[in-house]
């Protein structure tokens, strides 16, 4: 089980509660697909992902994107049973998604960039610590389950 | 993986917002990447890395104009950095792995510092150079 600290929980409580989901959401998502295009195949049924634009401006790509961070959000209330918090969304990813798990540290590391872009110097070097091992154990999470 | 004529432009473009801070970002990244992955001060035992360590200013300093030229030669990054290459293959020898580490890094102060200019696009192809000069670096381990 993984330790956090009480200095851990508190970066992790303050910056979440200035993220707006929908909108880090979304762009974490798009900047996904756009940086790493081969994240796109498993949006087939996405519409237009044809270009930075495309994708930035399309709905489905936001509306999945604000589902996703969301999801994230369950980790920040559960940091003490993230395993069986992603339980059902880790048989999900392996059975019926068939996705790497490496894409999961693929969004991760987009979602920190997303973030230092938005607190600038806020995100200082413990913070951004603090957030690379929380999305790191998010990505571990949801691959547990796998078989 | 290649960079086309777009990404070296991106890259380009970038590179000369962040020129005139090399020193400056260079020791962030490092700090950040100590700080956030303390398997990397392996390297550096003989270093102090502590906030503020002259040494930590120095090394990020020679970091970032390493960078910098591969960024000025992006047609020849191979060539550029072939002495820096062969560095890291016979002396440094540090595990491939940790080039990503740095390039995330470098990645999160360039986004706190020019959150405007790393537009999705500018920040793809920011990340595809930093792969390159990865590759580059550890293209003669073996």
């Amino acid at each position: 089980m993984v330790h956090w600290s009480a200095e851990e929980k508190q970066l992790i409580a303050s910056v979440w509660s200035k993220v707006n989901v929908e909108e880090c959401g979304a762009e974490a998502l798009a900047r996904l697909l756009i940086v790493y295009p081969w994240t796109q195949r498993f949006f087939a049924s996405f519409g237009n992902l044809s270009s930075p634009t495309a994708i930035i401006g399309n709905p489905k790509v936001r509306a999945h994107g604000k589902k996703v961070l969301t999801s994230f959000g369950e980790a920040v209330k559960n940091l003490e049973n993230l395993k069986a918090t992603y339980a059902k969304l880790s048989e999900l990813h392996c059975e019926k998604l068939h996705v790497d798990p490496e894409n999961f540290r693929l969004l991760g590391n987009i979602l920190i960039i997303v973030l230092a872009a938005h607190f600038n110097k806020d995100f200082t070097p413990t913070c951004q610590a603090t957030w690379q091992k929380l999305v790191g154990v998010v990505a571990h999470a949801l691959a547990y389950k796998y078989h | 993986m290649v960079l086309s004529a777009n990404d070296k432009s991106n890259v380009k473009s970038i590179f000369s917002k962040i020129s005139s801070h090399a020193e400056e970002y260079g020791a962030e990244t490092l700090e950040r990447m100590f700080t956030t992955y303390p398997q990397t001060k392996t390297y550096f035992p003989h270093f102090d890395l502590h906030h503020g360590s002259a040494q930590v200013k120095a090394h990020g300093k020679k970091v970032a104009a390493a960078l910098i030229e591969a960024a000025n030669h992006i047609d020849d990054i191979a060539g550029a950095l072939s002495k820096l290459s062969d560095l890291h293959a016979q002396k440094l020898r540090v595990d491939p792995v940790n080039f990503k580490l740095l390039g995330q890094c470098f990645m999160v102060v360039v986004a706190i510092h020019h959150p405007s200019a790393l537009t999705p696009e500018i920040h793809a192809s920011l990340d595809k150079f930093l792969c390159a000069v990865g590759n580059v670096l550890t293209s003669k381990y073996r």
